[in-house]
């Protein structure tokens, strides 16, 4: 699932900073031109690596913990990793290759800046709780180097700290990672995109070695749940999930800051280099490691084990240093991004200041391995909060002249924030989390109807409130008129 | 140096599934070479071993070859 990280620092740090002009050759601020096109062989690899993270590690064995049956798994993950493909090339890719600008210049024609700035916190915020999964997941491959029982590892049943070991081992984890990114993340990039064939190959491995140990070949049966395991997810469930784990990447829009690169929208099929080898195929994989710790060691679904104990188990040092790089490649840059967003909210704070602001909270939240062992919840909460956005989006560039409202409104009145907008994401926001804490719903339900609700409440309340009002609304202090358009 | 670098990461590639993969059969159907009943080639041992030097090889040959857009 990797939320990752592909569209760019620099485009990211040319949105949140207050230099409004491109200077990074990134085009922040303008229509990627032409020549700075690029075929679809780049997608294919930066997709295939950037969806082979840490937490794929989690994610298959808590769908064990959750009952998650053969079919569920098998034919459930096709069809939510397919429409996750489907979003992303009919909708995303479409839009990117149209529009040609990243997320937060689009968002600012309509939405206006200071509503960017408020989804920058937003996603600030959801970067640092990732990243600090990730902190836990690599976190778990340091006990294995050490004799047994010095640093206790949490079980998906841990909420706190499991003992001072753990802390410093999270610690020098997330301090690694935030220095790092103190630097840039340039280099660590590299080596994610190096990692990521190796990294796909161990994934497989290990699976490969759980079959051979436990004498079958009967995919099938052994992902079929023990009579008596407690089913929390059924086969909608798993479709959502696979379907909305990257909800703020595709139907959120934020790949638009990638794929407006594409030559052509046809670019949007390599996501499924990631859907389908990231997470189809890996998450199948980290789920039969703990299968194999169940049926062999008797250990209780419910309780799992920790990635780095059955990883080594399987296929020794080469899974330690598989989980502590598919966790460290995803999370430096998250920590990067997470503190550009901090910047943009806080102009006077430094890069490194809020680089290492975002450091310490992802060590925080990493440091607590409740937020890792509720990851199946956290990514649809992520996806909830964010893919609204695209909603408007998507109504902005399909339906706006049809349903007659104004394209870009913020550009064209000057608005510096849409009140329109900041209403139609905050509604269905409430309601959705209302519904996650009230009603029990399961959070990976929520993306779709929410981004839904967001575009149709958008074309309600603009057409309600009418030009005047958006207007009217607080004018960019910079005066400046995006469109090029009359204000 | 690059078709050398692309050699040795193919290798490198090949021994961190290969092991895996020979584990596997054997673990199911008997021992690929040698009489039935013998102990199996690959043992996790192996595995482990042949897949560490691999990695080490792969991160070090990757970086001649590989191309980063």
């Amino acid at each position: 699932m990797s939320h990752e990280t592909h569209d760019g620092a620099e485009a990211v740090a040319g949105d949140v900073d207050s230099s409004f002009e491109s200077g990074t050759g990134e085009y922040e601020r303008q229509r990627v031109p032409d020549h700075a096109l690029k075929g679809p062989s780049a997608f294919w690899g930066m997709y295939a690596g950037e969806h082979t993270a840490g937490t794929e590690f989690m994610i298959g064995p808590l769908f064990v913990k959750w009952g998650a049956d053969a079919f569920g798994l098998i034919v459930g993950l096709l069809v939510g990793n397919l429409l996750a493909v489907l979003t992303w090339r009919f909708l995303t890719a479409t839009i990117a290759c149209e529009e040609r600008l990243t997320l937060y210049y689009k968002m600012e024609k309509i939405a206006g800046r200071g509503l960017v700035v408020l989804y920058n916190l937003a996603n600030g915020l959801l970067f640092c709780f990732l990243a600090g999964s990730m902190i836990t997941v690599s976190a778990t491959a340091v006990g294995p180097f050490f004799p047994p029982g010095t640093i206790e590892m949490p079980t998906f049943r841990s909420t706190l700290p499991t003992g001072p070991a753990w802390i410093v081992s999270c610690i020098a984890i997330g301090a690694a990672m935030t220095l790092v990114a103190l630097r840039g993340y340039g280099v660590v990039a590299q080596v994610g995109h190096y990692a990521a064939p190796w990294m796909m190959l161990v994934f497989v491995a290990c699976a490969l070695v759980t079959l051979g140990r436990l004498g079958t070949a009967d995919l099938w049966s052994l992902l079929t749940p023990a009579p008596g395991t407690p089913r929390t997810i059924s086969f909608l469930g798993i479709v959502c999930f696979s379907w909305f784990c990257n909800a703020a990447m595709h139907l959120g829009m934020a790949d638009l800051s990638v794929l407006r690169f594409a030559k052509r929208p046809s670019a949007g099929w390599a996501s499924a280099a990631g859907m389908f080898l990231g997470h189809y195929v890996a998450w199948i994989c980290a789920a039969l490691l703990l299968i194999y710790w169940v049926r062999r060691h008797g250990v209780d679904p419910q309780v799992g084990m920790d990635p780095g104990t059955m990883v080594n188990d399987a296929v020794g040092w080469a899974g330690l240093l598989c989980v502590i790089i598919a966790g460290w490649t995803t999370a430096n840059p998250t920590i990067y991004r997470a503190g550009l967003a901090f910047q943009g909210m806080l102009p006077g704070m430094s890069r490194t200041a809020a680089t290492l602001l975002a450091g310490a909270v992802c060590i925080a939240a990493g440091i607590f391995p409740a937020f890792a062992m509720n990851l199946l919840d956290f990514v649809g909460i992520y996806g909830t909060i964010l893919a609204p956005i695209g909603g408007i989006i998507v109504v902005d560039h399909f339906l706006a002249d049809a349903v007659g409202i104004p394209r870009d409104p913020a550009a064209r009145s000057g608005s510096a924030f849409n009140m329109v907008v900041f209403v139609s994401w905050l509604v269905p926001v409430a309601v959705a989390m209302w519904l996650y804490q009230a009603q029990g719903v399961f959070a990976s339900y929520l993306p779709l109807p929410s981004a839904i609700a967001c575009g149709l409440l958008y074309i309600v309340l603009s057409r309600f409130t009418g030009p005047a009002t958006i207007a009217g609304a607080v004018r960019n202090p910079a005066g400046r008129n995006l469109t090029g358009d009359p204000a | 140096m690059k078709t050398i670098a692309m050699v040795v990461g193919i290798l490198a590639l090949a021994g961190t599934i290969v092991p895996a993969a020979l584990f596997f059969f054997e673990s199911l159907w008997g021992p690929l070479f040698g009489a039935a009943g013998t102990a199996p080639t690959v043992s996790l041992t192996v595995v482990k071993t042949v897949m560490l030097g691999s990695a080490i090889a792969w991160f070090a040959a990757a970086p001649f070859w590989m191309k980063v857009e």
